[in-house]
């Protein structure tokens, strides 16, 4: 990728002027993002001086680099998802929220919003072809969504979404009464996820520098997060094939990593844990055994049962070509995270972030199957950096420091920070005004991307394996909706 | 299939015999008690509340537990321990007024005609409007291997039309108003209405969100409020038992 003038070469939550950020005529703009190649994280649009301005942030993954640039457009722009498919939901947000036009996008339906019931949902006149409506209320303690299926018989033809449910105004929130614990409920199972790329955002604008050990302590959190979800999320795939032995054991080996998490912060999702500048609980000595043991406790079983489940005919016969997602759509419709992994799809949001020799773990197959095996292949590798983090903690300072800071945010910088969470990037951009407030607070987690994955995932198979895909991919609707 | 049987011993003894004398980990926050003489200043402790549940004025101090996530984050900044929080976890309440404390909190007296209807076998329609999911999750944890709520005849269902009443998450969304009205109606009388986590109760870190729409409660008011942001499982299944007069 060749990089000129018009585009910003940047790192991982540092801190830019806005007065820094270059601006490409339209025309270079698409050409730049269009490419097969270019990653983009986020496209967005602001009002800008009674200007409308595009801003894109994209990445290098191979080569560890993340780009911004941005164009300015009138009241409509040609829309770039015909040749860019994985655009159309940012498309869709632009226009919302700001009303812009993307001239020609094949299906500009709402993403969050909802006037009363005028969501146009594709028909069918086939006479073959039944719907079947479900939601926003599920048949499980889940969150609301609405999924319309259209089916022959029990095979599914298509799968639409509608989100929005969830929509509680978090971006605008957060620019007004900026907290931590807002956004440690971005999304609740992405606690820690969220809280660091904010912490993080926030830290970077008030020019606070954290120490080593509370540097390290973040990481662990967000790698015992990374294994509690998959230990679960593998027994809730277990128990959508009926394998409910597989779902009970997980199901309470899960428990012992929450409730380490709770030893640690009091919260058995890891709130408390972060704060403005830094952590505000240790791992001592006591605390760093009772990791220990957990870790043990809970790879013995997972691995023990894991194997055990894989090794079951008919639980792999339910797994096994199921829910397929390829590399080439999975990169089409820009899947991200470890949904895209499990397709062969090679990056990970860690390689920007402060591990040591981080290796990306991929599967080939995109089936359900691979998005559960990735999982517990992801438990392994977690448990293994933890342990190395606690390693590394004994080599910093020795205890952390309980100062308070106030957010004295930089006027007119920019800021972009990427947080691997456990079922993809979470990925805060934030904006600050002349006078130091918030002027755009972004955020983009893998659930944005995802969910269109899941209605491919879905086509042509039973609709009995709703479940079992849904699991697999286990997205989220507040943190889709925010 | 021996594979699998072999595992049968990974389960371990995970239930928790006796929910009713069972404690969260160390570490847990739980009810809170303000030394109102340990500070002067508390105008700070309370500027850091990210939901102004903390309220000290003319020598009163109490925390409004329908809105405080329990994060903490005043005792940090308050001075000679002024404000602690001690690991009781049984946090429920059948009145809002309750649960503003300090220190103290009035245990559920179960009405009659609800041990009489519900006392043995409570359903539950859970309804998320716009919160986090984490409630959502300790809500599911409830039934895990662990906790085993249905063991005493309390049960989420798939239906409101098997329900006794609905569990409300979240602070209820503006495009989440109308479905928990329906459910709540698709209910059986008499039905109940639960409300569970801080954002459920008062809105919570989003009480002062525009996209929220809150009418439901001046229909319909709450029979029992579960604190907490997340509430625990063992803080949910002891309010409902308590709620319920179950032993
Ligand atoms: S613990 Fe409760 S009262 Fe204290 S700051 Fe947090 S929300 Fe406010
Ligand atoms: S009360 Fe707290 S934990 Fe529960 S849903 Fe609301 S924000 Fe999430």
């Amino acid at each position: 990728m060749d990089v000129n003038m018009n585009i910003l070469e940047f790192k991982n939550n540092q801190k830019i002027k806005r007065a820094d950020i270059p601006v490409m005529d339209f025309e270079s703009f698409s050409k730049k993002i269009l490419p097969y190649e270019v990653r983009v994280i986020n496209l967005f649009a602001k009002k800008e001086d009674g200007k409308n301005r595009l801003y894109c942030i994209f990445a290098d993954d191979k080569n560890k680099k993340l780009f911004l640039t941005t164009t300015y457009v009138g009241e409509s722009y040609p829309s770039l998802t015909s040749s860019k498919p994985c655009l159309h939901m940012f498309e869709r947000l632009i226009y919302e929220e700001t009303g812009i036009m993307p001239e020609g996008h094949p299906f500009l339906k709402p993403v969050r919003k909802q006037d009363g019931n005028t969501y146009k949902f594709l028909e069918s006149h086939d006479t073959q072809t039944h719907e079947v409506a479900v939601g926003p209320v599920h048949a499980g303690i889940i969150e609301p969504g609405h999924f319309r299926f259209l089916c022959n018989g029990e095979r599914v033809n298509h799968l639409e979404i509608q989100l929005g449910f969830q929509h509680r105004g978090v971006e605008d929130l957060l620019k007004k009464r900026p907290s931590i614990q807002l956004a440690e409920s971005i999304c609740g199972d992405e606690t820690i996820a969220q809280s660091l790329a904010y912490a993080r955002a926030m830290e970077s604008l008030s020019n606070i520098e954290i120490t080593q050990r509370e540097k390290l302590i973040r990481l662990i959190a967000l790698e015992m997060e990374r294994m509690a979800i998959h230990v679960g999320d593998i027994g809730a795939v277990a128990g959508d094939v009926a394998y409910s032995i597989g779902a009970n054991v997980l199901g309470v080996t899960r428990t012992l990593v929450i409730n380490t998490m709770l030893e640690l912060s009091g919260s058995r999702f890891g709130k408390g844990l972060m704060k403005f500048g830094g952590v505000n609980f240790d791992i001592d000595l006591t605390m760093r055994t009772k990791i220990l043991n957990m870790l043990e406790e809970v790879c013995d079983r997972t691995d023990k049962m894991v194997e055990a489940m894989f090794a079951h005919a008919t639980v792999i016969s339910r797994l096994e070509n199921t829910g397929f997602v390829g590399k080439k759509k999975a990169r089409e419709i820009g899947l991200v995270g470890m949904a895209a992994r499990a397709a062969g799809e090679e990056f990970d949001a860690r390689v920007f972030d402060d591990y040591e020799d981080f290796e990306i773990t991929t599967m080939k197959t995109g089936d359900v199957y691979a998005r559960t095996y990735l999982r517990y292949l992801e438990i392994k590798k977690s448990a293994k950096i933890i342990k190395n983090l606690l390693n590394k903690l004994e080599d910093t300072e020795t205890e952390i420091n309980n100062k308070r800071f106030s957010l004295n945010l930089e006027p007119d910088c920019f800021v972009f920070s990427i947080v691997e969470g456990w079922r993809g990037e979470v990925a805060h951009c934030v904006m600050t005004d002349k006078n130091s407030y918030i002027e755009t607070y972004k955020i983009k987690g893998a659930s944005f991307n995802n969910w269109f994955g899941l209605a491919l995932a879905v086509r042509n198979n039973q609709i009995s394996d709703f479940p079992v895909c849904n699991k697999s991919f286990n997205l989220s609707y507040c943190g889709f909706d925010l | 299939m021996l594979e699998t049987l072999k595992t049968l011993g990974l389960q371990k003894n995970q239930l928790i015999k006796d929910i009713r004398t069972a404690t969260p980990k160390d570490g847990f926050r739980g009810l809170p008690s303000i030394d109102i003489n340990a500070d002067e200043n508390w105008q700070e402790c309370m500027s850091v509340c990210p939901t102004g549940a903390l309220k000290i004025a003319d020598g009163e101090a109490s925390i409004d537990l329908g809105k405080c996530t329990l994060c903490g984050e005043c005792a940090r900044y308050c001075k000679n321990d002024g404000i602690k929080f001690s690991k009781f976890h049984k946090l429920g309440a059948v009145n809002r007024e309750d649960l503003i404390v300090n220190g103290e909190l009035n245990p559920i007296k179960c009405k009659e005609e609800i041990k009489k209807f519900f006392g043995k076998s409570l359903k539950l329609r859970q309804v998320s409007a716009g919160g986090c999911n984490s409630c959502e999750m300790e809500l599911n944890a409830c039934s895990n291997a662990n906790f085993d709520m249905g063991r005493y005849g309390v049960d989420f269902v798939a239906s409101p039309r098997h329900a006794d009443g609905v569990v409300i998450t979240g602070p209820v969304t503006k495009n989440m108003a109308k479905a928990l009205e329906d459910t709540y109606f698709a209910c059986a009388e008499p039905r109940i209405v639960i409300v569970v986590g801080a954002c459920a109760i008062s809105g919570g870190v989003f009480q002062d969100s525009e996209e929220i729409d809150r009418s439901f409660f001046e229909r319909h008011k709450p029979d029992l409020y579960i604190p907490g942001c997340p509430a625990h499982p063992l803080t949910i299944i002891n309010a409902i038992l308590d709620f319920i007069g179950a032993k």
